[in-house]
């Protein structure tokens, strides 16, 4: 087994920290665990930090749990090979300059992770009121893609246009990018919103998504993981499998539960309940994943 | 923009109704117009009642930026411009109440802009 590749062992002991796990239900995994395969590597998804917001009664620990989440990202046993943010990295505002300074004051806190390979995504908080210009002047390009250990990993972005459409530019570059794959490559897709209709009642939508996930439906291995609706979500379109993290900031009610997608206010007695991160153990050559919910550490 | 004089409004009680929600009939098509100005983080007319099988035009305009309308249950969206009108047509074909929401993000209050549409037998 080569260095980078997580024991089960240790892998649940990420899980043991009090996260639930979720296998992304595909067989073979345990197995290819089992047998040592190559290109086995895991990484974390952080979203919707919020830096910046103010509410007390959602989250009276604002200004501290993003630095806890850091600070329980580098506390793992072992290293992530990367760490991802989903977008809404900070908390929108009307003021070029305030948003600014949030995207910066962001920036270096999450200078403290230990990995050094970090990515970052805009969501609608960061990009929406002014195109992405701010967003790329600290964090790069709106939409890319890498590899990663045999993985091929492209993010969308569907929130600079501040209607949440892909828009036709994209869905072009997507649609040439995915001409260079093989039908049976490894993808995976990070955006902010979800790409299907989650619940399009409280805009948990992307307006042009169909079309993404058209793109990418001849494509045997395809996973998508999101932001956006602050909880996890599971749900498939076909065979491509959507995961959405929590927030780091506050939780939102499940998809129509609620009168409105109002912040589910703070409990008291259980700090930082609905909140958390989640690390993606993935094996490339099965592109199967292994999702662990985390929390952020109390205190 | 049309005349605000409601011209035809049939059972007394839809029509304050519809009054109520800021619903005039159209005189080009003699239908129900009701307007709808959206600014930041609120439209003006946050609940529309509406009776089943009686169709009416919206009309939309914003007051300060551009805003969205958008009604998924009637697969309807549109955008509220800033000294425009953007006429929506919607046939009320089933009952119920019906969210609409703006899904142009317009700052820290988008999420909180939203109404309803009530459809009634």
């Amino acid at each position: 087994m080569s260095h980078d590749t997580i024991k089960r062992r240790d892998f649940l002991k990420l899980a043991g920290l009090g996260g639930a796990v979720f296998a992304s239900g595909l067989s073979g995994w345990a197995q290819a665990v089992k047998s040592g395969a190559a290109d086995e590597f895991y990484f974390v998804q952080l979203s919707d930090t919020h830096w910046g917001f103010n509410g007390p009664k959602v989250n009276p620990e604002a200004a501290s749990t993003l630095k806890k989440a850091v600070a329980a990202v580098n506390g793992l046993e072992q290293k992530p090979d990367f760490v991802v943010f989903t977008g809404d990295l900070t908390h929108t505002t009307d003021d070029p300059k305030l948003r600014r300074a949030r995207m910066a004051e962001f920036r270096d806190i999450v200078s403290e992770l230990k990995i050094k390979d970090v990515r970052f995504m805009p969501g609608e908080h960061d990009a929406s009121l002014d195109r992405g210009e701010a967003y790329q002047e600290f964090f790069g390009k709106l939409h890319y893609s890498f590899d990663h250990k045999g993985v091929h990993f492209i993010a969308l972005d569907n929130v600079s246009d501040p209607g949440a459409s892909l828009g036709e530019a994209q869905l072009k570059w997507l649609a040439q990018h995915l001409k260079q794959l093989g039908k049976d490559a490894p993808i995976v897709v990070l955006a902010h919103r979800p790409l299907f209709d989650l619940y399009p009642q409280w805009d948990w939508a992307t307006r042009d998504g169909a079309s993404a996930v058209e793109l990418l439906m001849p494509h045997k291995n395809v996973t998508v993981f999101y932001g956006h609706i602050h909880q996890e979500h599971h749900h498939k379109t076909g065979h491509i499998a959507h995961h959405a993290a929590k927030s780091l900031i506050f939780p939102l009610p499940a998809p129509g539960s609620a009168p409105k997608r109002a912040p589910i206010p703070w409990d008291e007695a259980e700090p930082n309940k609905g909140i958390g991160f989640r690390s993606i153990e993935a094996d490339a050559k099965g592109a199967q994943y292994k999702l662990a919910e985390l929390p952020v550490p109390k205190g | 923009m049309r005349p605000l004089l409601s011209r035809r409004c049939a059972p007394a009680a839809i029509c304050a109704a519809l009054a109520l929600a800021g619903l005039h009939a159209s005189s080009a098509a003699d239908e129900p117009v009701i307007r709808v100005t959206a600014r930041k983080f609120e439209y003006d007319t946050p609940e529309i009642i509406l009776k089943k099988g009686v169709p009416v035009t919206i009309e939309l305009t914003s007051l300060d930026r551009v805003h969205g309308f958008n009604l998924p249950d009637f697969k309807t969206r549109a955008d509220a411009i800033p000294g425009m009108v953007t006429r929506v047509r919607i046939v009320p074909d089933k009952a119920g109440t019906f969210a609409f929401f703006c899904d142009v993000f317009c700052g820290d209050g988008h999420e909180e802009m939203a109404g309803k549409i009530v459809v009634k037998d």
